[in-house]
């Protein structure tokens, strides 16, 4: 397979993943700014988290505003972080390698590019969350379309990997969010706020009721960071993307009849979450283990492009 | 005369560069007017080297480099016997008909002003033609080094007033074949009477005049070539005769850096001697 | 008058449409608009659209289907086929001949003059042969008609003919539209076009390649108006598509990157033009091709498709001479007219074409697409003024054509049959085992009443074409 055509797919796997992200992450901000609040400013922390929570924490200067952020994550063009650029640039980067999408999967990159005009871009606050419904449903029907008819080789591969390196920055900094910018100061942490926030982000991403079974316990933060970080059955936990890569790289790495560096750091860094305890975690800082942990993500991304993709 | 010339050409990166592939047009060919000896091609880094003739006559070699690569020279030298031919270009390696060049190219592209110009010699024959283009654009167009880069056209450069001698050939170049004259680009050496060390290769350009053949014209300097002139290179233009013409791979911040001696090898021997 | 496919002058329904006559008849009232909806529906649904110049770079369109097609009869094609087919072995023993010993120059056939000072002749190819010997792999050779038996060439495309895709589309959509309709008509198929466009591709691999050459498809990238078809090609030979920066020259040698490792690569289908191929040798600034390209080429060790330099054959004031070409070169009489064409070059012609601009067709000898051109009784005074301009500024930039009435094929038009102008563009395949015509082809038509531009930029539409086998 062409470099470029693996690393079209690597790409279309990491927009069609950060759009579906970034919906959640505005679904949430809604539901979070709805809180009553304390205090002039909170509704601004609440904003400027969202945008935190998608890589862009400065990208709007000092006051961002529910309009500015919605504009800004939903719509700008040239904003890499906005779904409509992530549609826009999966479809482009699909469309450039065509004949190595099944037909199913290339009407629904084509469909959800098409139907971005459709939706418009909606003010009022009852259809926007219609168009964040939309996205949802569409990045669903991209991963049905790839899950269903897709043939598991390597362009299979090299799609599901664009997706985990990206779900895993993404999970990874949705966390930190929460973590470090929006529990107000003297608020409790455990305490009502905190839970609500809490709740509210599990439900976007589609954890809450995970975490019930899983926990069996009222929601506390450090058994959700156990949760995000080390649980192997939830799908969007650190652990879990990280196993994904390991087990794309290592069927590529057969298919290939060669190994390299991408699967050398990447099974490196899976033995590290198999000795992890969320306790031992914690002491250290997860703030700062989340850190490291998207500096290895981008170190892992890289060698996977120097291996593949150039 | 015998001329010496050692002719280095660098470029550097700030980031090395995985793979560089370059076309040379350094080595000139040996005909009546000039005889080549000993002519050595040496890179600096394993590099490998492929000779060919392209359709213009000129000896053309393909360089590809081995590994990774900070900096790459590619150093010729050699030597070359000229004779005096009063700017007449020896017919023995044409494959081309002179009428391919009466084409326009990006760089030698007409305009306006370029046709006005060379409007003004309309009323000669050709070569009496050739010879008062030559002064009037040595007259129009000063020597001037660094107003004008490579990609500069004829006419821009009419309407500067300013150049170096790639830009006088390209100017000769775009008012003749204005005239219908073919005409094309030539690089190569000049023997400077004040100096051995130069900055760059030189550059003029041949006319075709019927009778006589492609004569040259130096029109920087506003003289016919002489004995003190090696011709390496033709072409319809700068593009097509340039000495180096690369791209790199994962190379970041390209810079290039040219070292050329041009000297006369009996003068210094009989000074050796002396 | 014009002549029309279905019914010629107006009389009887001419034989190769009874069928289709006798099956819009049966049709129930509205079924026509309810197919071509679907059709939309469906072209648009799989993206089978193009870019148009000089709009923004994320605008794509459809070409628009109508979904009556255009059917050729078996003895008619015979004709044809024979014809383009002496013709494209004339063009390709041309261009093999001004790129070698130039003997048609030294003999007068063509004005050496305008060959060598055209833009599209290559000197880097003079004294060079392409592998295999082959110019031009692919034609598209433009063929309008104004009678019975007058067919005419109105031009010929050696360098990156497009339009092949449509050609295959089309009928696949027409068989899922009118499935009936094709078991009552004996259509010959188009669809084995992919495999002869691979054969004659692998046919044409240095000879150093083996058995086994492997072959790209290499497009401008995604922007490009033709991607579609880039796309689509690449698919059904099953080769990759690549662009410029998939591809690099080592050693005089011609490689891809892949997941795996360099691959080398014997055959480049190239949709880009001359210009763009190679940086060192062409323009500088082209980021389309491929640094070392040129080398790799000369040194024959890949071969391109079509060959560097064919445009000197299609250059429309080259194809005025392309019967004396075709005598020159194959001793025979040409089967397939040229139009009638003036050379503004000429005095003589240049004064009868400014004496008749408001009846004449002028066009740009290098222009393409239906841009750069005047159809004198389509303009306004002000337009032909203009041209005259031009064209008294530069006539040798210029050939004119009487405004031919080309032939009309029954086209839907809100519901209802009507005539509307239609030309054809078959295309040829080149090889040492010899040149193919595939039983088909592109059929445009002018959608607007009474229009003659049929290009798909400017309003034009497609129709499938249906070559009979009895």
């Amino acid at each position: 397979m062409l470099s470029r055509t693996a690393d079209s797919l690597y790409w279309t796997g990491r927009y069609i993943e950060r759009a579906d992200f970034l919906a959640r992450i505005l679904e949430a901000t809604l539901r979070l700014a709805a809180i009553p609040t304390r205090g002039d400013g909170d509704a601004e922390t609440v904003w400027a988290s969202a945008l935190a929570s998608a890589g862009a924490p400065k990208a709007l200067g000092r006051a961002p505003t529910e309009k500015s952020v919605r504009e800004y994550l939903a719509f700008t063009p040239d904003n890499p972080s906005s779904i409509s650029a992530c549609i826009t640039r999966a479809r482009t980067n699909a469309r450039s390698v065509r004949t190595a999408l099944t037909i199913e999967l290339w009407e629904a990159l084509n469909g959800a590019w098409n139907g971005l005009a459709e939706q418009g871009q909606p003010t009022r606050r009852d259809d926007f969350v219609r168009f964040l419904e939309w996205v949802k449903t569409t990045t669903l029907a991209v991963e049905g379309a790839t899950s269903r008819t897709m043939l598991r080789n390597d362009a299979y591969y090299f799609l599901r990997l664009g997706a985990a390196i990206e779900r895993a920055d993404n999970t990874a900094r949705l966390l930190d969010v929460k973590y470090h910018l929006l529990l107000p100061e003297g608020e409790r942490v455990g305490g009502q706020l905190d839970y609500f926030q809490w709740t509210t982000l599990l439900r976007e991403v589609s954890a809450l009721t995970a975490y019930r079974w899983v926990y069996r316990d009222s929601v506390k933060p450090w058994l959700v960071a156990d949760l995000l970080v080390l649980n192997r059955q939830m799908p969007r936990s650190l652990a879990s993307c990280q196993a994904s890569i390991v087990r794309y790289l290592e069927r590529l790495a057969n298919d290939y009849g060669r190994r390299g560096p991408a699967q050398r750091l990447a099974a490196e860094r899976m033995r590290a979450f198999d000795n992890s305890r969320i306790e031992s975690i914690f002491q250290a800082g997860l703030h700062e283990y989340i850190q490291e942990f998207l500096a290895e993500n981008g170190q892992l991304g890289m060698a996977i492009h120097d291996q593949y993709l150039s | 005369m015998r001329i010496r010339i050692d002719h280095s050409t660098t470029y550097a990166y700030d980031r090395a560069a995985r793979f560089i592939i370059q076309t040379l047009r350094l080595t000139p060919r040996s005909s009546e007017a000039q005889t080549v000896r000993d002519w050595r091609i040496e890179t600096n880094v394993d590099a490998r080297l492929r000779r060919s003739e392209d359709a213009f006559g000129n000896i053309v070699h393909a360089l590809y480099t081995e590994q990774p690569t900070q900096s790459l020279t590619v150093r010729v030298s050699g030597e070359v016997v000229t004779t005096d031919t009063a700017g007449v270009v020896p017919q023995d390696q044409e494959t081309l008909s002179p009428l391919v060049f009466l084409r326009d190219t990006p760089l030698t592209q007409r305009d306006q002003l370029i046709s006005v110009f060379a409007s003004e010699f309309s009323a000669h024959p050709a070569l009496e033609r050739m010879h008062r283009l030559m002064a009037a654009i040595h007259g129009s167009v000063a020597f001037e080094v660094g107003v004008t880069t490579p990609t500069h056209t004829a006419a821009e450069v009419l309407a500067l007033g300013r150049g170096v001698c790639q830009d006088h050939a390209h100017v000769f170049i775009a008012c003749a074949r204005q005239m219908g004259v073919p005409a094309r680009y030539v690089s190569g050496h000049l023997l400077r009477s004040d100096r051995d060390d130069q900055d760059a290769a030189h550059a003029w350009a041949e006319a075709w005049i019927d009778d006589l053949g492609w004569v040259g014209f130096d029109p920087a300097n506003g003289v016919c070539p002489t004995e003190r002139y090696v011709r390496v290179a033709t072409g319809l233009d700068y593009l097509g005769a340039a000495p180096v013409r690369g791209a790199s791979y994962g190379g970041g911040g390209e810079r290039l850096a040219v070292r050329l001696s041009v000297r006369d090898a009996d003068m210094q021997q009989s000074q050796q001697q002396a | 008058m014009a002549f029309d496919e279905m019914s010629g002058y107006g009389g009887d329904v001419r034989d190769s449409y009874r069928g289709l006559a006798r099956w819009l008849a049966d049709a129930p009232e509205g079924l026509l608009q309810a197919r071509s909806r679907q059709a939309e529906l469906f072209f648009r649904r799989m993206g089978v659209t193009f870019a148009v110049y000089g709009e923004a770079e994320s605008s794509e369109r459809l070409i628009p289907f109508d979904v009556v097609p255009r059917i050729i009869g078996a003895a008619e094609w015979a004709g044809l086929e024979a014809g383009l087919i002496q013709r494209v072995n004339a063009i390709n023993a041309f261009l093999g001949d001004v790129y070698g010993a130039q003997e048609c120059l030294k003999a007068g056939i063509v004005p050496s003059e305008l060959v060598l000072t055209n833009p599209h002749y290559a000197p880097e190819m003079q004294g060079r042969r392409p592998p295999r010997g082959v110019w031009v792999h692919i034609a598209g050779v433009d063929l309008v008609r104004t009678g019975e038996d007058g067919f005419f060439v109105l031009e010929d495309n050696c360098r990156t003919p497009s339009g092949v895709s449509y050609m295959l589309e089309n009928r696949e959509m027409m068989m899922r539209l009118f499935p009936d309709l094709f078991a009552d008509y004996p259509v010959r198929p188009v669809e084995t076009y992919a495999d002869m466009l691979l054969a004659s591709l692998r046919a044409c691999a240095p000879e150093a390649a083996g058995n086994d050459p492997t072959i790209v498809v290499l497009t401008p990238g995604p922007f490009n108006s033709a991607y579609y078809e880039h796309s689509f090609l690449a698919d059904k030979l099953g080769v990759e598509l690549v662009e410029g920066p998939d591809l690099f020259v080592d050693d005089g040698k011609v490689f891809m990157r892949t997941t795996q490792g360099r691959q080398r690569v014997d055959v480049v289908y190239r949709r880009i033009d001359d210009d763009f191929l190679d940086p060192l040798t062409f323009r500088p600034d082209s980021a389309l091709g491929v640094p070392g390209l040129m080398t790799a080429y000369q040194e024959g060790t890949v071969t391109l498709a079509n060959a560097v330099g064919t445009g000197v054959a299609d250059d429309k004031a080259v194809y005025t001479y392309m019967p004396d070409i075709i005598r020159f070169f194959t001793g025979e009489e040409p089967i397939l007219k040229n139009v009638p064409t003036w050379r503004c070059r000429e005095p003589e012609a240049l004064k009868y074409v400014l004496a008749n601009l408001g009846d004449l067709v002028v066009k740009e000898v290098g222009g393409s697409g239906g841009y750069g051109m005047l159809v004198g009784p389509a303009s306004t005074k002000a337009e032909i003024e203009a041209f005259r301009k031009k064209l008294i500024a530069d006539p040798g930039e210029f050939i004119a054509q009487p405004t031919l009435d080309l032939s009309t094929a029954p086209t839907l038009d809100k519901g209802e049959l009507a005539g509307r102008h239609v030309d054809l563009r078959p295309f040829v395949l080149s090889s040492p085992d010899g040149v193919r015509v595939a039983p088909g082809g592109l059929t445009r038509v002018a959608l607007k009443p009474g229009s003659l531009v049929v290009n798909s930029s400017q309003g034009g539409g497609t129709k499938d074409t249906w070559v009979l086998d009895v």
